[in-house]
């Protein structure tokens, strides 16, 4: 089929519009705007098509979309922002699937007789659509039960995973190489379909060795993979924009991963295969009983009516209880007695990098409050407290200090040069990591257990009452 | 020029402007733009359209519908829940008042 040139134009036009929504979102100012523009085209796009082929269906078609759209809305409607990371990821991951299901109707469609024999190498980019987009929805999914906690968020490795993840996968690529080379003979669709499981193993299988903390990554990665396969599937249906856009997702995507991977101070193949080395198994999920120093509530508030300096260290535990604004009042009822107050935000604080600005932008907080680590880092050692709420991973020191610990080598934030520490928590048990934290035991530090929102309520009376 | 050194040639120019327009990124907006890139790529429900509208097959057109279904999801979804933390943080505020009730007692 031919397209007429007033829709290559649109596409172009809608193509141009993807650039620029990207490059509006990695800017705070255009950053909506951005977005819109994104939406906007991908809508206008999306419409396209219905004018210029003559489409069957559409009345079924229309009712699938409508379909979808609502569920898309219903999802981003309700997510909570603390379950942001697992919303991206299953979003991600219908994504791919349904590149993976278009890549399957046309290998239907260009194996099944009519037609010229199709090239090599639109086999290659169909069959590779097929491959990559289950990989991404199987791995999405995996990825969105840990980070929900349907299933453990620890890194799941079993004897002769690293087999079977062979297998699977040079099962795969002997398949796809079949298909290439014998495809007139309208077995295309069941070696499809066939291909299509290998690539939900393969998926499964390339995520849970992965452990929680790690996630965030594996997201970004499956997003790129995601934008790869929509690009293959561009080029499979002669179709421009899909080839550009999916492009940019995947180049950018890839970009991305390894922007957070160096904030993170690992290798994305250390972060994917480091559990089947052993390497993270080092973290353990049990509680210590070695002694720590704990207080109230009366006894913090005195160590903060005394204090010039506070840097607030936030952490993913205060967003699961939702004392974002409980903080931002306590911190207010600081700031108005004169007190300096800041947060540190570790580049991967809550469970995806930047996801604690978003926590606690929900939350009102004044945006020059919050300081990158790089900012503040130098001035942990002239704080009179660093209060840690529902951190854990982010100030421990055993990144510097443990070599083989799993978060070893990240860079961290340096609360333990604070004059005193205060460690808000649920209880002893160690962070996503699965490490014990030294900090906790350090003479400077106290502990003070209970629920962050509780906590942070009761220290606000105590405050208050002063 | 060959039709595919012609698709080779948007494809590289792409992977650099991917890489391009995002290479001066602060890593608090990674959350939201990794999500805004996951919805771009929702647009393959334009290549899950035009498959479904063009099949004869009663199989194929329920796998179109539900490409179609799954596409959505991500399209729809991806860009609202993109705006919806956007939102938050463009919301600039002018210097709260430190929640007047009780600070200086």
């Amino acid at each position: 089929m031919s397209i007429p040139v007033w829709a290559q134009l649109a596409y172009l036009a809608a193509a141009v519009c993807f650039i620029l929504a990207l490059k509006g979102l990695s800017g705070p100012k255009t950053a909506r705007n951005g977005n819109i523009i994104g939406a906007v085209a991908a809508v206008v796009a999306c419409a396209i098509p219905f004018f210029y082929l003559d489409l069957d269906h559409v009345p079924l078609i229309l009712v699938a979309i409508a379909v979808g759209t609502a569920g898309g809305v219903y999802g981003a409607r309700t997510v909570q922002m603390t379950q942001m990371p697992q919303m991206v990821a299953l979003f991600n991951g219908v994504g791919g699937g349904a590149a993976a299901l278009v890549a399957l109707l046309e290998l239907h469609e260009i194996t099944s007789g009519a037609g010229d024999e199709p090239g090599w190498f639109i086999l290659l980019a169909t069959a590779f659509t097929i491959l990559v987009g289950s990989v991404s929805f199987a791995g999405s999914v995996i990825t969105f039960a840990k980070l929900q906690e349907l299933m453990t968020s620890r890194p799941v490795v079993f004897p002769g995973l690293p087999v079977v993840f062979g297998l699977a996968l040079i099962g795969a690529l002997v398949l796809g190489g079949l298909l290439i080379g014998d495809a007139g003979n309208g077995s295309g669709m069941s070696a499809g379909i066939v291909l299509a499981l290998l690539g939900l193993l393969v998926g499964v299988l390339l995520v849970l060795p992965v452990g929680g903390a790690d996630v965030p990554i594996v997201i970004s990665l499956l997003n790129a993979f995601t934008g790869l396969t929509v690009a293959a599937g561009g080029y499979v249906l002669s179709n421009t924009l899909l080839l550009v856009a999916g492009t940019l997702v995947g180049a950018s995507g890839t970009f991305l991963t390894l922007l957070m991977a160096g904030a993170m101070g690992r290798s994305v193949a250390n972060i994917m295969f480091g559990a089947l080395k052993g390497g993270s198994t080092l973290g353990s999920g049990v509680a210590s009983d070695r002694p720590v120093k704990s207080a109230g509530a009366e006894d913090i508030a005195i160590l903060l009516a005394y204090a010039e300096r506070v840097i607030i260290v936030p952490g993913y535990g205060l967003a699961v209880a939702q004392a974002q604004h409980t903080l931002r009042e306590l911190v207010d009822v600081l700031t108005a007695r004169g007190i300096e107050v800041d947060y540190a935000i570790h580049p991967v604080a809550g469970r995806m990098p930047g996801h604690m600005n978003v926590l606690l932008a929900e939350a009102q907080v004044p945006y020059e409050q919050l300081k990158e680590m790089d900012e503040i880092n130098g001035e942990f050692k002239n704080a009179d407290v660093v209060l840690v709420v529902g951190a854990n991973d982010v100030v421990n020191p055993a990144a510097k200090t443990t070599p083989g610990a799993p978060i070893y080598g990240m860079p961290i934030l340096n609360a333990d040069e604070a004059k005193q520490v205060i460690f808000m928590k649920r209880s002893m048990r160690p962070g996503f990591a699965g490490i014990e934290n030294e900090l906790l035991f350090e003479p400077t530090t106290t502990l003070f257990f209970g629920d962050a929102k509780e906590s942070l309520g009761k220290l606000l009376n105590a405050v208050k009452a002063q | 020029m060959d039709e595919g050194v012609v698709w080779l040639t948007i494809f590289i120019l792409s992977v650099f402007v991917g890489i391009e327009v995002i290479s001066k990124v602060s890593s608090t907006l990674h959350t939201p733009l990794m999500s805004g890139a996951n919805a771009i790529h929702g647009v393959i429900l334009l290549g899950a359209i035009i498959v479904t509208g063009s099949t004869d097959n009663g199989l194929a057109l329920s796998i179109g519908l539900v490409a179609i279904v799954l596409a959505a999801v991500n399209m729809v979804g991806g860009f609202l829940v993109t705006d919806r933390m956007l939102q938050m943080f463009v919301r600039k505020k002018p210097a709260v008042r430190a929640a007047g009730d009780g600070a200086d007692s």
